[in-house]
């Protein structure tokens, strides 16, 4: 019985993802296009377990709709008081009753299972092959790689009357985050002013950067992403200019990678701003979420 | 209002009203302190629906189109989404569901002549009417409110919101709030002491539970709203340093107080209207409500887990993943007392003989706006899946058709529902059906599409988006702006029914209408029940 659900379930998540990547952004980039209906495209083990997911919960849901709009609409045609003058009296019935509570408590628990296990799957975090910190700013985001030679560079968007041809606008910025693919990179973000929040839908990433705190999480770019640039938009209001703090990764190869923190360190050494985060968060291991009481105090 | 100078001419009830001064300004009575409640909502409505469509004509294309001045154009964008969220919620929906209708109909249908504290029932009223002038007032105070409805700090702290703006929303949340907890204690009084006799807890009809349950979720609730807002306050004010990490104090401290009050404010939104939904389906049925016992004890139900889900807005903040698994739990768990309530609402459907009259079109749209925001809701609820919706249109998607939504069409539903009582006038149906229909179909062409733009990523909160949203943002505001005639649609009838209406009955819906209310002429004269009917062996919700 389980099984033929999953069955029918799984193929009808592959129509609905293989709808849904018709929706990819233009070559090259990963962000979502007109008219798209569903999920960005998943770049990430956890995104892809996202995505299945969610495919699943959309047709639960589905079910769930057709199924009372079905009884509303038999409702209206039959007992409409043309077609049924007399209304009967009957006000209760116990087997119903216990069948609409127990019948949705099933679903839930067949909901809450695979939704916990990909919960904890996108929290626990493996071995990390290297570090980004991100620090949330009104209105841009700060990048440091404290593995790769400890440099830092501020991210900012480039206004509208400064794009080049083919550049989206709001979510060009002057210097992409450059991430290697098939590298588990573990992701401390905190923030020197008000919250952000450091969001890349198709990595599934989503974390606020709040003063005063270190949030810890991964990622890990799948390895067809090389060369793409992987968009996202700050997701907590931070004031005037919240709409206008984008995030864009530019994914490469390990080696590339390599190549370009040489190059890095050189660029961004000399006009480095002020790390607000100076103590190492680095060495803190596997810890949820560190309370740094005076981090912001930096500011 | 008309109907005041009207009322004097039919003065035969032995009732005597007082002038027009003291009649509407000092009233201690529930009906009239109830008519006023609906016009400041239905004037904070205009309000706030006004700021919804500008931001939605802001955002039918991608660009700025009118807020071009920079910086002080974002921030006023940002003001008018405070202020609509701000508005709808504590000054349309409540005052409305709760002030107007609860004030009005809770002592016609348990039989009593009143409230049980008439002055404390004015002074609720006019503490809202003082927050409602605060809250603009703080529009116009320097750069105006730009945190949302959600107010976090650092955003809100005195560093970033200089200037007096904030406070003055403070203090009309304060005074809201202090509205409402009066108005809480004196449902409860009401309900608790002064039901005719005979009338037991389990036969009163379903609008007075769920009316009674909101008042406790509201005196539970609001102290911590209460609490929250005096701390912000003070670390506005006076240097203390609750919600600021450099002197030891934690700004997602803000949100876990914030929501442990702002998730039981969604059901103390919509569970008046549960209760209203609940009268309507089964009068127009002509059968009572379908398990009477299960739908009382599914929003008692509601109201205890709804204190105990608050974390599920904060899935994001960083919090620990046991955290986060156990508030997934317990949030699934709402869907089923919600379940109980709609398949119930169904099954009193189920075999009657149904009158497709305004109110009931209404009530049939609001199970469905219901059940699509409840299944969303469902996605909502996992934590996991928050990774890629958290603050994203698909949140804006499902709480305007779960709750928003959801409450102006009960709002819509009792107004039809019960104008002939209030007004002794009846709408126009035609009138009233076509206003439905543009209402329904503008409101899905509004937000239906805000999932699909959601799924693709579009964060909530920005004044302008990437190009590639702008396809289904256009389909949205064509939506707003059918939904904004249907508005000034039903402002018409509501001019033509108190002008022109003919006479109400005193019970114009027929063999289905049992409640009390249709047992008094229409409209309701001045005093009701001064002698209280004998309900001893009636049926529940007789
Ligand atoms: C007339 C129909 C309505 C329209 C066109 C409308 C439109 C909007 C828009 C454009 C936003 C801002 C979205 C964003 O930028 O993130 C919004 C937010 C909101 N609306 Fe509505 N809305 C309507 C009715 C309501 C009602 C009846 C309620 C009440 C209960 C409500 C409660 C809210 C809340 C709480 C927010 C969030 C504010 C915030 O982010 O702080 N809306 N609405
Ligand atoms: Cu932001
Ligand atoms: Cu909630």
């Amino acid at each position: 019985m389980r099984n033929k659900f999953m069955t029918f379930g799984l193929a009808l998540i592959g129509a609905v993802v293989s709808f849904g990547s018709a929706f990819a952004g233009p070559a090259g980039e990963v962000r979502s296009a007109p008219w798209q209906m569903w999920l960005q495209e998943p770049a990430s083990p956890t995104a892809e377990r996202i995505v299945a997911f969610n495919a699943q919960l959309l047709v639960i849901e589905t079910l769930i709709v057709i199924f009372v709009l079905g009884l509303m609409a038999y409702i209206a045609v039959r007992f409409n008081a043309k077609r049924n003058p007399v209304p009967s009296k009957t006000t209760h019935h116990t087997m119903l009753e216990v069948v609409w509570t127990v019948v949705p408590i099933l679903i839930l628990v067949g909901i809450a299972v695979p939704s916990l296990k990909h919960l904890y799957f996108a929290d626990s975090i493996p071995e990390a092959d290297m570090t980004l910190k991100v620090t949330g700013n009104q209105w841009y985001w700060t990048y440091n790689y404290p593995d790769n030679g400890d440099f830092t560079f501020d991210s900012l968007m480039i206004p509208e009357d400064e794009l080049k041809a083919g550049q989206p606008r709001l979510l060009t910025v002057d210097n992409k985050v450059v991430l290697p693919v098939e590298t588990n990179i573990r992701l401390l973000l905190t923030s020197n002013d008000v919250n952000h929040n450091w969001a890349l839908p198709s990595l599934s990433v989503k974390l606020d950067t709040i003063p005063g705190r270190i949030n810890e999480t991964w990622t890990r770019i799948h390895e067809k992403y090389a060369g793409k640039t992987i968009y996202g938009m700050c997701s907590e209001l931070c004031g005037v200019n919240h709409g206008f703090m984008p995030i864009a990764i530019l994914a490469v190869s390990k080696e590339e990678f390599e190549a370009w923190t040489k190059q890095a360190q050189q660029t961004f050494a000399s006009d480095a701003p002020p790390v607000p985060m100076t103590r190492d968060i680095a060495a803190i291991d596997n810890v949820e979420t560190v309370r740094v009481a005076d981090a912001s105090a930096a500011r | 209002m008309a109907n005041a100078a009207d009322a004097h001419a039919h003065d035969d009830h032995g009732d005597h009203y007082p002038g027009f001064f003291s009649r509407w300004f000092c009233s201690t009575n529930h009906k009239d302190i109830g008519t006023v409640y609906m016009f400041v909502s239905m004037f904070a409505a205009l309000v706030g629906g006004g700021m919804s469509w500008f931001m939605r004509l802001e955002l039918a294309e991608p660009g700025l189109q009118y807020l071009t001045g920079g910086a002080p154009d974002m921030q006023f964008y940002n003001v008018l989404l405070t202020a609509h969220g701000f508005l709808m919620v504590f000054f349309v929906v409540m005052p409305a569901l709760i002030g107007g209708f609860g004030n009005w109909f809770v002592p016609l249908m348990i039989g009593a002549p009143d409230m049980a504290f008439p002055r404390m029932n004015n002074i609720s009223l006019w503490l809202l009417i003082a927050g409602l002038a605060l809250l603009l007032i703080s529009a116009f105070v320097g750069s105006g409110v730009g945190t949302g409805w959600t107010v976090y700090p650092p955003l809100s702290s005195s560093i970033y919101h200089p200037g007096a703006a904030v406070d003055f929303g403070i203090l009309s949340l304060h005074l809201a709030g202090a509205s409402s907890i009066l108005g809480a204690i004196n449902f409860i009084v009401t309900i608790f002491n002064m039901r005719a006799p005979g009338m037991t807890l389990h036969k009163m009809p379903l609008f007075v539970w769920s009316i009674l349950v909101t008042a406790f979720l509201l005196l539970l609730a609001l102290p911590v709203l209460a609490g929250a807002l005096t701390m912000l306050l003070t670390d506005r004010n006076f240097g203390t340093a609750f919600f600021d990490p450099a002197a030891g104090g934690d700004p997602v401290l803000w949100q876990h107080l914030f929501w442990f009050f702002g998730h039981p404010e969604v059901y103390i939104i919509i569970l008046p209207a549960f209760g209203l939904i609940s009268q309507i389906v089964s009068t127009f049925s002509k059968k009572p409500v379908f398990g009477y016992l299960g739908m009382a004890y599914a929003m008692v139900a509601i109201g205890v887990v709804g204190f105990v889900v608050w974390a599920h807005h904060m899935y994001t903040v960083g919090l620990d993943v046991d955290t986060r698994a156990y508030f997934t739990a317990a949030t699934l768990v709402i869907a089923v007392p919600t379940g109980v309530k709609i398949f119930s609402w169904l099954a009193t459907m189920w075999g009657g003989s149904i009158e497709f009259k305004t109110p009931m079109l209404y009530a049939f749209g609001f199970i469905f706006l219901f059940v699509m925001g409840g299944v969303t809701g469902v996605t909502l609820a996992n934590s996991s899946a928050d990774l890629v919706f958290h603050d994203t249109y698909f949140v804006v998607a499902h709480f305007h058709y779960v709750m928003a939504i959801a409450a102006i069409f009960a709002m819509f539903a009792g107004w039809y529902y019960w104008i002939g009582k209030m007004s002794g006038k009846q709408y126009n149906e035609t009138l009233g059906k076509i206003q439905f229909w543009m209402f329904f179909v503008g409101v899905n062409i509004l937000f239906f599409p805000q999932h699909f733009a959601g799924l693709a990523g579009m964060p909530r909160r920005i004044p302008d988006y990437p190009d590639a949203y702008a396809g289904w943002n256009y389909v949205s505001s064509v939506g707003a702006l059918i939904t904004a005639v249907g508005t000034m649609l039903f402002f018409w009838i509501l001019y033509r029914t108190y002008a022109a209406g003919t006479k109400a009955e005193q019970n114009p819906w027929g063999e289905g209408a049992t409640t009390l209310e249709w047992h008094v002429p229409s409209p309701a004269p001045f005093h009701t029940f001064e002698d209280q009917p004998d309900m001893s062996g009636k049926q529940p919700a007789e």
